[in-house]
């Protein structure tokens, strides 16, 4: 284990030693010990599955059962409940905010413990008046009537963040806070940080993005394989350092994709299989044009909220444009619905697995849904089903191997390959692939880098569409960058860096 | 250092006996409320328990199970269709409307041949389909909404047609269908098997079908993978209508008349036997095998309220407890398997 000297004065607040733990015999922690100190921000950093959530659910009291010890400012605590965390000063910003869109700020605030007079009544505007003092203190300045659901995301993130500190936590957990914002959004987090970490509040910071773990926190520790590798003085580290103890083996591609630059090689004598033109939806996007060939992908990149996923929705009809023309294979084709799409060649996989699958069903289900009219006309065969779904199981290396089992039981990755499968037994003309690495480890990341690969060699015309820079430079051939909707930029035959695609986007 | 997982920690493995119990909850449960049910009427009432009292029965949910049939559809889509009952009575007041009536019927009616009057009703329960159908998918009208709009409009419908008199004369041919026998069967238990059947077949070994079950199961999902939703919708939108439709037109020969508000009472009786039977009013699960268990349950527990001694007024509360009860379990039953 290495142990670099540890730097930040505060005292230790919350130290956990020895912490084990293990679902089903499956070992998700062994091992662990790990201090918080008072006013620190202490980045957490591991792959998927490495143990870090495991760790922060003990925390929060999701899980009560556990080896090992933890202690609050001394004390020996085991929490039984959410609850019992939260009254121990201990909060989590999740990924997926929990405010209510619907709700005002003020009202999100206080969500759970509105102020009300003696007889139960609500006090409206005292709520607004300490909602929005309670928000200065943080440096944002918000109308605490306002709808929290139309505020951009970084400032929703805030307002929840406001509530947690709010509810008295003095230790908070921020889990992949940065991952929806933009540049801008994020300073204005990280300002907030250092100030609350100035006032005695201490974070664990939890995100895949390197640069901003190192950015905010005071230590940085990295887990493995259900352990603790390392903790260390953010100062002191760079990136090339947590990968190398992160990922613990060579893992060139990856790494590349994450440091180096891409050469981009994009194919010219293929025909156009795509061609989109002069695309508008109010609000989403704006004077979108784009071209792909057949055998090329093309990377879609944007930050989070800059339209490239609304486009991608659009290509499958599930968006209609309000403006705009698209043709395929050089023929102009009116999309309004995704029946029409499929029907013209384009498929999608969209970007969160709920949308995409059917849990309760079984796996060959789920995989024959956009081939059942051409295995029958009129009636179902499902024992060709069976069969066209086990081929690709055997193929993707789905696991369990077998195509019986609800796709409930699945684990996500697998999920994600089963709503890739769909559209292997007959391949579109173009393949639209949203966000298509979202929260897959590595190994399932490779897995997808093959798979496109693979269809790109059969000719078909792949747009990935993401704001995650390391999935588009691993995929494309060719990259358009999107700002709040228009392409910026677009990157063809040279090579690219993730500081020259997020300086232009 | 291998964690020790203390007991109770682990999640039940799926496969186990509970699961596999929780995931049937939906198909066991009106099996055991039918059962119950048939086993409490026994034992009060020896008239309960007889051949003549099943066929009793038989005939007494068909025109239910005609009009379920298609709400099955309707239902597995995770959509609803309050028009069923109005939708049945306008299309049995329309073909008694096309029919010639005895001189005593005081209703300005247009006599046509027999097939046409029947043509007529037919056209009558599609047109309303197609307007759900429409209001739901192109417009965009939560069909909770626009069928019951529908509601008002089939009364509407009815109301004008025969103007609070009653007719009785319909084609002979539904009269046949209606009120008539093959052998010992009477038709309309023949014809309502013969929906049931189709039903089952149609959802279950056809393209069509599986889109219904999948649309209900997760539309954005089903959507994505290139189904068209919209056709689906309406699709099962005017097969509701026109199953209604039809056990309308069956329903005038079986109650001998057509008048308004005549079906009143099939809306809830239709809705409660798909949803008892335990099709999930969320979508995606059940079929007309479900609905099939949800008409015996129905139909055994007010043949059999009527078999035992007890006061009148208080059979109405006692089925609408029974009726929650199952409902309850439905829903129960959906969150049991979700995690199971």
């Amino acid at each position: 284990m290495v142990e670099k000297p540890a730097g930040g004065n505060g005292r230790p607040i919350l130290e956990m030693s020895g912490i084990g733990k293990s679902f089903g015999g499956v070992t998700a922690l062994s091992g662990v010990d790990f201090t918080l100190r008072e006013g620190e921000v202490h980045g957490l950093i591991g792959e998927n599955g490495a143990g870090k959530s495991t760790l922060m659910k003990i925390v929060a009291g999701v899980h009560g059962t556990y080896d090992g010890e933890m202690r609050i400012d001394g004390r020996p605590v085991r929490f039984r409940s959410a609850r019992d965390a939260l009254a121990a000063g201990i909060g989590m910003v999740h990924q997926e905010l929990s405010i209510v869109p619907s709700l005002s700020v003020a009202e999100n605030v206080f969500l759970g413990h509105q102020l009300t007079n003696g007889a139960g009544i609500v006090r409206w505007r005292a709520m607004a008046k300490e909602a929005k003092v309670h928000l200065a203190r943080l440096g944002i300045d918000i109308d605490p009537g306002a709808e929290a659901g139309r505020l951009p995301l970084g400032l929703q993130q805030l307002v929840e963040l406001g509530r947690v500190l709010f509810s008295g936590a003095r230790i908070i957990i921020l889990d992949e806070p940065t991952s929806a914002l933009s540049p801008p959004e994020i300073e204005r987090l990280f300002t907030v940080l250092r100030r609350l970490k100035a006032e005695g509040t201490s974070f664990i910071f939890i995100s895949h993005f390197l640069e901003d773990v190192l950015a905010v926190s005071d230590r940085v520790t990295v887990f493995r394989n259900s352990r603790r590798i390392a903790t260390a003085n953010a100062a002191e580290v760079d990136k090339h350092w947590l990968i190398e103890r992160m990922i613990g083996r060579g893992h060139q591609e990856l790494e590349e994709a994450l440091e180096g630059e891409v050469r981009l090689a994009t194919p010219e004598a293929a025909p156009v299989v795509l061609e989109a033109e002069g695309l508008v939806r109010k609000g989403a996007f704006a004077d979108v044009s784009l071209q792909v060939r057949a055998g090329e992908v093309l990377g879609l990149y944007g930050f989070m909220g800059s339209g490239q996923l609304e486009v991608a929705k659009t290509l499958m009809g599930k968006l209609v444009p309000e403006a705009g023309s698209i043709r395929i294979d050089g023929r102009p084709v009116r999309l309004s619905s995704t029946a029409q799409a499929k029907q013209a060649g384009i498929a999608l996989v969209p970007e969160s697995r709920r949308s995409m699958l059917f849990a309760d069903e079984p796996v060959y289900k789920n995989i024959s849904i956009s081939i059942l009219e051409r295995i029958g006309k009129l009636l179902l065969d499902p024992a060709e089903e069976r069969k066209i779904a086990q081929g690709h199981v055997d193929r993707l290396r789905i696991r369990p191997y077998s195509v019986e089992p609800p796709l409930r039981a699945l684990s996500g990755g697998n999920q994600q390959k089963v709503a890739l499968a769909r559209w292997l037994t007959h391949l579109p003309k173009v393949l639209v692939l949203a966000e298509p690495t979202r929260g897959m480890d590595v190994g399932a990341k490779d897995d997808v880098v093959h798979i496109v690969r693979s269809l790109k060699a059969e000719g078909v015309g792949i747009v990935v569409a993401s704001a995650e820079p390391e999935t588009v430079m691993a995929l494309a051939d060719r990259i358009v960058v999107m700002r709040k909707g228009t392409i910026t930029r677009e990157f063809r035959n040279e090579t690219v860096s993730k500081d020259r695609l997020l300086a232009a986007a | 250092m291998a964690a020790q997982v203390p007991q109770g920690q682990l999640a039940a493995p799926s496969g186990g006996i509970g699961s596999w119990l929780a995931a049937r909850l939906t198909n066991i449960a009106p099996l055991i409320t039918l059962l119950f049910l048939i086993a409490v009427f026994s034992a009060l009432s020896p008239s309960f328990a007889t051949v003549d009292n099943l066929g009793n029965i038989l005939r007494q949910v068909s025109i239910t199970a005609i009009i379920a049939t298609g709400l099955t559809f309707v239902i597995l889509t995770a959509e609803i269709d309050l028009s069923v009952a109005a939708v049945a009575n306008a299309a049995g007041i329309v073909v008694a409307f096309f029919t010639l009536q005895e001189s005593y019927v005081n209703i300005a009616n247009v006599p046509l041949p027999g097939w046409l009057a029947i043509l007529c009703g037919l056209a009558a329960c599609f047109a309303l389909g197609v307007a759900n159908a429409f209001g739901v998918t192109v417009i965009g009208i939560p069909s909770f909404i626009m069928t019951l709009a529908m509601l008002q409009i089939g009364a509407g419908i009815c109301a004008m047609l025969v103007r609070g008199q009653i007719a009785y004369a319909v084609p002979p041919l539904i009269k046949t269908l209606g009120s008539g026998t093959i052998g010992p069967f009477p038709w309309i238990v023949v014809i309502a098997a013969l929906f049931l059947l189709v039903g089952h077949l149609v959802l279950t070994y056809t393209r069509f079908g599986r889109y219904v079950y999948m649309v209900g199961g997760n539309r954005e999902a089903a959507e994505y993978a290139g189904v068209n939703v919209k056709r689906v919708l309406a699709a099962v939108m005017i097969i509701s209508a026109v199953c209604s439709g039809i056990a309308g037109m069956l329903g005038v020969a079986y109650f001998g008349s057509a008048q308004q508000n005549e079906f009143d009472e099939f809306l809830l009786d239709s809705i409660a036997a798909v949803v008892v039977g335990g099709t999930s009013l969320f979508g995606g699960r059940g079929g007309i095998g479900n609905t099939i268990l949800g008409l015996f349950v129905l139909g055994v527990l007010n043949n059999g309220l009527d078999h035992i001694d007890i006061d009148s007024f208080l059979k109405i509360l006692i089925r609408g407890l029974i009726l929650l009860l199952a409902l309850v379990i439905n829903v129960y039953a959906q969150k049991l398997r979700q995690r199971a």
